[in-house]
């Protein structure tokens, strides 16, 4: 077997291991799947409102180099600094560029699952600048020196006994104090202290107006406001695929999104940002990286249609039974599993395969992301492109002249009873990986075909 | 009404009931039945990727299958892999026919044939719902989408006397079996079918019903390992038991 293609099911497979706390993160992500279920039945038009989302960003993707040219104009004329960036290092530069001439020393940073992909802490980290994420779970998951294991809930693998370790080592919190108010209290002296302290905040963009050339930042803690209000150089950065044409298309994709990640009807903030308040310097930093790329491959542009509500995490069996670390990559779940090969196919070749292609995820996004379907993609292009593994192949060579003959077919299959029936041991045993956890099915003595054999006409030429 | 059976390879190797049970239930209903020469339809080699490898299956299946009104099989994950999959570069016309008639067992008995279905059946019976037939066939509403709630099979299993029908409280949850999933991902896998398992067992079900094979031979063993009293039985043998 390819290592690559055991990658996801072994870190799967210890994430099991612990079978109380993969219960408790399955019922937990379940939980919030519900939350959406109510949410979105309590939109009658729940399904048009999918349908338009769907259009408008598939629009919005055939002029892509329209829109982000007509929102680079916008707001340049408000006053904003824009900047292109081509790959994640260029993005790294440009922003560090801009913090350096400002001799920032100490950052907040809200939510941004762009500036995870690119890297960028550890980038600045390098370069001798602090960052702190003012996000609860994403500092959380900072402190630890972890990666965030989901992109709405990024601390959602940890427990509150878990959180509270971790403050007590880090900001002094009394030892075995669970109590999550307490908890959370005490991350909030500290992060209002940061906030107030810092010389430049970053944040992420949920969406770009393209007519206005303003961003709109989503949050339910108020910390993207918080980290640009209270310092004088505020440096935004978005992927190309966050651009929408019009203003009024937020009536759209705001009922979407806030229901279809955790069930509320919107965020507690969605803060609108159009110019620079007076003397402050406002960057937007427009990023490619591989984006255009994707575009390109006519099966999978459509996943850039994502507005990162994380729904297809929340619904997938597969997903909550693993943990968001087993998918090795910033965005994980289906939408992870999708856009990961475009950056690198044979590192991520495993992730097409973490899914049964249940087709939940596409029913469940609100933009309609043909997920299922692109995973099913991903695995014709992995293996043509030779990373499903040699034992795979051989395996699946020896099935295609089995079950392409109809003759073989039959002799294979009664030989294959014949063993099962006389000789159980003979796949009964632990290397089979059915086995391991589940009994083989019993083999009756006759197969339907004899049986119609025996008791209806001869099978008939076809 | 001329309906060319096709039976699944497992089915026809492990689970023949399945398929006898289909032939009498379309039998009962009037159609002259044929079961040509088949194989495998190739799902399994195209699901882990292998889709280039499957003209040899394509071009048996459109061999096999051609001229019938219908082609019925008791299986939704068989039906939806030929529907989007089949073409055959010799014969297009043939491959489109195919796809265009080929329906899973409960479908074609609700919307074509339209026949209600005398059976008796006095079990407790936990309904698992199987996703390619219910996503993508649309053989049922789904939980992800707001819709009215409908269900081929259970509109069939109103008519089964005795029948108590329960669903499990994640009524359709997938179980993990996933074709080569199971193997690949045989710890998610197992977990999934455990709890699919666990429900239906809090629930007191004696049987747990479904319209793919697949899956219930997936919770079969995991019934089975841990010498639970649950069973497993397809639709088809449900509408067939008198």
């Amino acid at each position: 077997m390819n290592t690559t293609i055991k990658d996801h099911s072994q870190a799967a497979s210890q994430f099991l291991e612990d079978k109380q706390r993969a219960r408790w993160h399955d019922e937990t992500l379940w939980f919030v799947r519900s939350k959406r279920d109510k949410a979105a039945h309590g939109v009658e038009e729940w399904e048009q409102l999918r349908e338009m989302a769907s259009g408008i960003k598939e629009h919005t993707l055939s002029k892509l180099d329209h829109y982000l040219l007509q929102f680079e104009a916008a707001a340049k004329a408000n006053g904003v600094q824009v900047h292109w960036a081509e790959d994640a290092d260029e993005h790294n530069r440009i922003v560090h560029a801009i913090l350096e001439k400002h001799g920032a020393k100490n950052v907040v940073k809200s939510k941004s699952m762009l500036t995870e992909e690119c890297g960028l802490n550890p980038y600045l980290h390098n370069k001798g600048i602090n960052v702190v994420d003012t996000d609860l779970g994403e500092y959380i998951v900072q402190l630890r020196n972890e990666a965030p294991s989901h992109i709405v809930l990024p601390a959602i693998h940890l427990k509150k006994e878990d959180v509270s370790a971790t403050f007590h080592q880090h900001i002094g919190t009394e030892k075995g104090n669970n109590d999550e108010v307490y908890l959370t209290r005490a991350a909030r002296r500290v992060l209002r202290e940061k906030f107030i302290t810092a010389d430049a905040a970053i944040t992420g963009v949920n969406f770009a107006v393209a007519e206005t050339g303003g961003i709109i930042i989503c949050t339910n803690e108020g910390n993207a406001d918080l980290g640009a209000h209270a310092n004088k150089v505020h440096i935004a950065c978005m992927g190309f695929e966050k651009i929408i044409p019009q203003t009024e298309h937020l009536g759209v994709f705001l009922r979407l999104l806030a229901r279809s990640a955790t069930g509320q009807p919107i965020t507690t903030y969605s803060s609108h940002f159009l110019r620079p308040q007076k003397g402050q310097e406002m960057h937007v930093v427009l990023v490619n990286n591989g984006r255009t790329r994707q575009l390109g491959r006519p099966e999978f542009r459509s996943a850039l249609k994502c507005i990162r509500c994380a729904a297809c995490f929340n619904t997938c069996p597969v997903y909550r039974r693993s943990g968001g670390h087993s998918y090795h990559n910033s965005v994980a779940g289906p939408i992870g599993s999708v856009l990961a090969p475009n950056f690198d196919m044979k590192k991520n070749a495993d992730l097409p395969f973490a899914s049964t292609l249940c087709g939940s995820c596409t029913n469940v996004c609100p933009v309609k992301i043909n997920l299922h379907e692109q995973l099913w993609h991903w695995r014709q292009k992995i293996v043509a492109a030779g990373y499903g593994g040699r034992a795979k192949t051989a395996s699946m060579q020896v099935m295609r002249l089995v079950l392409s003959n109809p003759v073989l077919f039959r002799v294979s299959g009664a030989a294959g009873r014949s063993v099962m029936r006389l000789v159980p041991w003979a796949v009964n045993n632990r290397l089979n990986p059915w086995y391991r956890q589940r009994d083989m099915p019993i083999a009756p003595k006759q197969s339907f075909r004899q049986w119609y054999q025996q008791n209806r006409k001869h099978e008939q030429q076809g | 009404m001329r309906v060319g059976l096709f039976v699944p390879c497992y089915i026809d190797q492990f689970y023949p009931n399945v398929a006898i049970a289909t032939l009498a239930l379309l039998e009962k209903a009037g159609c002259d039945v044929s079961f040509p020469r088949q194989s495998c339809c190739g799902q399994p080699m195209a699901n882990a990727g292998y889709a280039a490898y499957t003209t040899g299956c394509n071009t048996s299946f459109v061999r096999s299958f051609s001229g019938y009104d219908a082609i019925v099989a008791p299986s939704g994950s068989c039906v939806l892999h030929i529907k989007e999959h089949l073409d055959d570069d010799e014969n297009p016309k043939a491959a489109r026919q195919i796809r265009e008639n080929i329906y899973e067992l409960t479908e074609f008995l609700t919307d074509v044939l339209q026949t209600t279905i005398q059976a008796n059946f006095p079990y407790r019976v936990g309904m698992h719902t199987s996703c390619h037939g219910q996503r993508m066939l649309r053989l049922s509403s789904m939980s992800e989408r707001v819709e009215a709630p409908f269900s081929k099979a259970e509109q069939l299993l109103q008519n089964v006397t005795g029948l108590q029908l329960v669903k499990p409280r994640r009524a359709d949850e997938c179980c993990g079996f996933g074709g080569t999933f199971c193997i690949t991902e045989e710890a998610v896998s197992v977990r999934m079918g455990q709890d699919r398992v666990d429900e239906h067992e809090f629930n007191n079900v004696d049987y747990i019903t479904g319209g793919d094979t697949s899956c219930l031979m997936h919770l079969e063993g995991i019934l089975k390992r841990k010498k639970s009293r649950v069973k497993v039985i397809h639709l088809a043998e449900i509408l067939n038991a008198q």
